[in-house]
C-alpha cells in the first residue's frame, strides 16, 4: 500500500445533490491530494468548491462516492471525529470567549493538561504574530487579526489537513497580499496539507502546488499553476484564469492552425481539419509594422494600466487584446505576430444542443407541449405519406407513438430573444465567454439543463432569454 | 409652518401625566403617610415585621421562579428545534405557540379550569400545581418568542466551528449555543418572572386562595388601607426596577454578540 502514505486524502466519485431542490452542486468529483500539498479549489461562485470543502470537513455528507483519509473511508464520519480543521470564511470565532479560550477550545476538549494548553496557545499566537493577545476580546480585533486568530485556532490542534474557505475574502487588498505570503510560509514550515478555496485566480496561482478548476459542480482541470495558465484544457479555464483571447480555428496542416484570418505555426500537434479553440494570452502577441504582421488590424482602444498598456486591435470581425509596454494610438494600423509557444490550441467542444421529442398524431413533434414541424418520411426510414397518412414500405400505417425523435441544433443557429415566451424554451444566462468575434453563452433552461448558444451581441449575465430554434436549422434523427 | 412635530406628542404627554406620573406620586404619598396624613415610616416597618407580607413575598417569588423555570424548560427546546429546522412551515408552527395570546385571557383560563377539574376532580387538591400550569399556559409565548429570535440569529458557522474543533453535539450546546443564547433567556425570563409575581387573577380563577403580591395589595385596598397597600406596591415596584436593571445590563452587554430581542 504505497499509495496509502502518498495520498493523504482521496475523493472518489463524490456527488452532492441537495434533497430540498434537487440541485446538483458537485458532480463526480475525483481528486487525490498528496501529503503536504497545497491544493486550491478555484472557480466562480456556485461552482461547488465550498460544498466540496464542506464534505471533506464533514459539515455535509456526500450523496454518492467515498472520501478516503489515509485510505480509510470517512465520508459518513461527523466533523468532530475528523483530524481536519477549518478556517471559516467569516472566521466564526466564538464571540463569548476571549482569544485564549477561543484557541484553547479544541485542546480543552481533548483534555490536555492546563500547562500544555497554555504553551501551545502561546506558540500559535507567536506564529500568527499576535503575542500577548490572550485576554483580548474578539470584538476588539480588526478583521485581519480575527483572521489570524481563526488560523491559530485551527492550527493549534495540529490537524492533518487544514481547510481554508475563502479565508482572505473579507480583507483589503494589501492585507490579502501579506496574508497570502504568510499562509504560504506557514504551509512550508508546518508541512501539513492545505486545502484552500477561492474564486480569486491570482491568489490560486500565487499560493498553490495544485489547482483544481471547477465550474458548475464539475472539475474542469487539475494541474500545477503553470499548467493551468499555459495549457488550459478548455475555453472555460482559459477565460477564467488570466486574460485571454479565444478564437475558433481549424488545423490546416502539421502544427499549423488557421484563425483570426491568418495562418500560424503552433506547438500542438492536432490532426489536420480538426476544429479547435485557440487561446492567445495578451502578453504573447507581438505588435509589428503592418507589412511584417501575419494579421493586420487597427487599434481601437488603448488603456494605460501602470505596468503596461492594454491595446485592443480590430482585424476584420475579430478583436484581439494585447498587452504591450509601448504606447500606440487609436487608429494606428499595426501588424500582429505570434511565437509558436504563444499559441495554445484546444479541441473545440461539441456544443450541439439535442433533445428528445415524441411524435403527435398529426406527425408533428412534441417538446413539452410545443410543436415542431418535421418531415417524418426523412426521419423514419422506408416510409412515405399516402393520403396524409404515414405508411411503411408495405403500405401499412405506421404507429408513430412508439418512435422518439432526437432534435439537434448548433449553438450559432439558436437565436436569443428578450421575449421569454418567444422560443421553444427559455433560460437564464449563467456564463459567457468572448471568443474573438462572438460571445459563447451558457444558458440554464427552465428545465434545468445547460446549453450553449453563440451570439455576436453582448447580453448580460442572469438575463432571462427565450431561445428561438429555427426549424430549418434543426437536424432530426430517430432515437434508437 | 410653525407646526412642529413635537405637538404630536401632546396626547401621550397628557396620558403620561394623568395615568403614570400622578398615580405614582399618589402612591408615594400614601406609602409614606399615616391615616392622619402625616409623614411616617410605619408602613415600611409594617412590611418587614408582618410575617404575612413576608410570607406572601416568599410565596410569590417561589411561584414566579417555578413558573419561569417550567416555561424555560418547555420553551427552549421548542425554540431551538424551530430555529434549527429547515421546515418551510416553521412560521406556522411558531404561530401555533403564539396564537393563544390572541384569545381572551379569561376565556383561556376558564377553559383550562374546566380541563383541570375534569382531570383532578376538585381543583382545591392541587392549588400550587394548578397555578403553575395556569401561569405556564399564559406566559409560554413570551418565553418562546425571544428565545426563538436569539437562536435563529445564531451564526451557524460558529456551531460548525465547534464541531470542527472536536466538540460533540452536547459539548457544542453547553459551550457555545447556550452561552450565546443568554440574551434571549434573559429577555424571556424577565417577561415571565415579573408578571408571574403579581398576576393573582390566575390564582383567583383556579381557586388558589393563597395570596401573592398582587392579591395582597388588593386585599389591603379593599379594606380601605391605602397606606400599607401603597407601601407594598411601592416595594414591589422597587424590586421590579432592580431586576430589570440587572437583566437590562446583562442584555446590553450581550447585545453585540447574540442579538437582543
Amino acid at each position: 500500500m504505497s499509495g496509502k502514505s502518498e495520498n493523504i486524502i482521496e475523493l472518489k466519485h463524490i456527488s452532492k445533490v441537495y434533497s430540498d431542490n434537487g440541485f446538483k452542486a458537485v458532480d463526480d468529483f475525483n481528486l487525490e491530494v498528496k501529503r503536504g500539498e497545497f491544493v486550491t479549489f478555484l472557480g466562480p461562485s456556485g461552482c461547488g468548491k465550498t460544498t466540496t470543502l464542506r464534505m471533506i470537513a464533514g459539515f455535509e455528507l456526500p450523496t454518492d462516492g467515498q472520501i478516503l483519509l489515509n485510505g480509510e473511508d470517512i465520508s459518513q464520519l461527523p466533523a468532530n471525529k475528523r483530524p481536519i480543521n477549518t478556517v471559516f470564511q467569516r472566521y466564526a470565532l466564538f464571540p463569548h470567549m476571549n482569544i485564549y479560550e477561543n484557541i484553547a477550545f479544541g485542546l480543552k476538549l481533548k483534555k490536555l493538561p492546563k500547562e500544555e494548553i497554555r504553551k501551545k496557545v502561546k506558540h500559535v499566537l507567536d506564529m500568527v504574530d499576535l503575542e500577548g493577545f490572550e485576554d483580548r476580546k474578539i470584538s476588539t480585533l480588526s478583521g485581519g487579526q480575527q483572521q489570524r486568530i481563526a488560523i491559530a485556532r485551527a492550527l493549534v490542534n495540529e490537524p492533518e489537513i487544514l481547510m481554508l474557505d475563502e479565508p482572505l475574502g473579507a480583507l483589503d487588498l494589501k492585507m490579502r497580499k501579506e496574508m497570502q505570503i504568510e499562509l504560504k510560509n506557514m504551509h512550508d514550515q508546518l508541512g501539513i496539507t492545505f486545502i484552500y478555496v477561492t474564486h480569486d485566480q491570482e491568489e490560486a496561482l500565487t499560493m498553490s502546488d495544485k489547482i483544481v478548476v471547477l465550474s458548475e459542480g464539475k472539475i474542469q482541470q487539475i494541474g500545477t499553476p503553470e499548467d493551468i495558465y499555459n495549457e488550459p484544457k478548455n475555453a472555460f479555464v482559459a477565460d477564467f484564469i488570466g486574460e485571454s483571447n479565444i478564437f475558433k480555428g481549424i488545423m490546416t496542416g502539421h502544427m499549423k492552425v488557421r484563425f483570426c484570418g491568418g495562418e500560424f505555426v503552433g506547438m500542438d500537434d492536432v490532426p489536420e481539419g480538426t476544429l479547435v479553440d485557440v487561446v492567445i494570452r495578451p502578453e504573447d502577441v507581438i505588435i509589428t509594422k503592418p507589412e511584417d504582421g501575419t494579421v493586420v488590424g487597427e487599434v481601437t482602444s488603448v488603456i494605460f494600466k501602470g505596468m503596461h498598456y492594454e491595446v485592443a486591435v480590430e482585424s476584420g470581425k475579430y478583436e484581439m487584446i494585447i498587452r504591450t509596454t509601448k504606447c500606440y494610438h487609436v487608429g494606428d494600423t499595426v501588424g500582429m505576430q505570434l511565437e509558436p509557444d504563444g499559441i495554445h490550441v484546444m479541441l473545440a467542444e461539441d456544443h450541439t444542443t439535442s433533445f428528445v421529442t415524441t411524435i403527435n398524431g398529426d406527425y408533428t413533434l412534441d417538446f413539452n407541449g410545443k410543436v415542431i414541424n418535421c418531415d417524418l418520411t426523412r426521419v423514419i426510414p422506408k416510409t412515405k405519406m399516402v393520403n396524409e397518412v404515414l405508411v411503411d414500405e408495405n403500405g401499412e400505417n405506421v404507429d408513430v407513438s412508439k418512435f422518439r425523435v432526437v432534435v439537434s441544433i448548433q449553438p450559432d443557429d439558436i437565436e436569443m430573444s428578450d421575449d421569454v415566451t418567444a422560443g421553444l424554451v427559455s433560460g437564464k444566462i449563467i456564463n459567457l465567454i468572448y471568443k474573438g468575434d462572438h460571445y459563447s453563452y451558457v444558458i440554464r433552461t427552465e428545465y434545468g439543463h445547460d446549453l450553449i448558444v453563440d451570439d455576436e451581441y453582448l447580453w448580460n449575465m442572469d438575463d432571462q432569454v427565450g431561445l428561438i430554434m429555427p426549424e430549418e436549422k434543426m437536424k432530426f434523427q430517430l432515437k434508437k | 409652518m410653525s407646526f412642529s412635530r413635537k405637538y404630536l406628542g401632546i396626547p401621550y404627554g397628557l396620558f403620561l401625566i394623568l395615568f403614570v406620573a400622578a398615580p405614582l406620586l399618589v402612591l408615594v404619598y400614601y406609602a409614606f403617610t399615616n391615616g392622619q396624613g402625616q409623614f411616617s415610616m410605619v408602613n415600611l416597618q409594617n412590611f418587614f415585621t408582618d410575617p404575612n407580607t413576608l410570607g406572601t413575598l416568599c410565596y410569590s417569588l417561589v411561584l414566579a421562579f417555578v413558573a419561569t423555570a417550567v416555561c424555560l424548560i418547555i420553551a427552549y427546546p421548542v425554540a431551538y428545534i424551530l430555529a434549527q429546522s429547515k421546515l418551510k412551515r416553521k412560521a406556522v408552527i411558531l404561530l401555533l405557540f403564539v396564537m393563544p395570546m390572541w384569545i381572551n385571557f379569561t376565556l383561556r383560563i376558564t377553559a383550562l379550569k374546566e380541563i383541570l377539574s375534569m382531570i383532578e376532580g376538585n381543583l382545591a387538591y392541587y392549588p400550587f400545581i394548578n397555578t403553575i400550569i395556569g401561569m405556564t399556559y399564559d406566559f409560554l409565548p413570551f418565553m418562546i418568542l425571544p428565545l426563538y429570535t436569539t437562536l435563529s440569529k445564531l451564526d451557524k458557522s460558529v456551531i460548525e466551528a465547534a464541531s470542527d474543533l472536536g466538540a460533540d453535539n452536547f459539548q457544542t450546546f453547553i459551550k457555545v449555543i447556550l452561552p450565546l443564547s443568554v440574551p434571549g433567556i434573559v429577555s424571556g425570563v424577565s417577561m415571565v418572572f415579573l408578571p408571574a409575581m403579581t398576576n393573582y387573577v390566575v390564582l383567583d380563577m383556579l381557586y388558589n386562595s393563597t395570596y401573592i403580591m398582587g392579591s395582597l395589595i388588593g386585599s389591603y385596598f379593599s379594606a380601605y388601607d391605602w397606606h400599607n397597600g401603597s407601601m407594598i406596591a411601592l416595594i414591589l415596584l422597587v424590586i421590579i426596577c432592580i431586576v430589570t436593571l440587572v437583566s437590562g445590563d446583562k442584555d446590553s452587554e450581550n447585545a453585540g454578540r447574540g442579538g437582543l430581542v
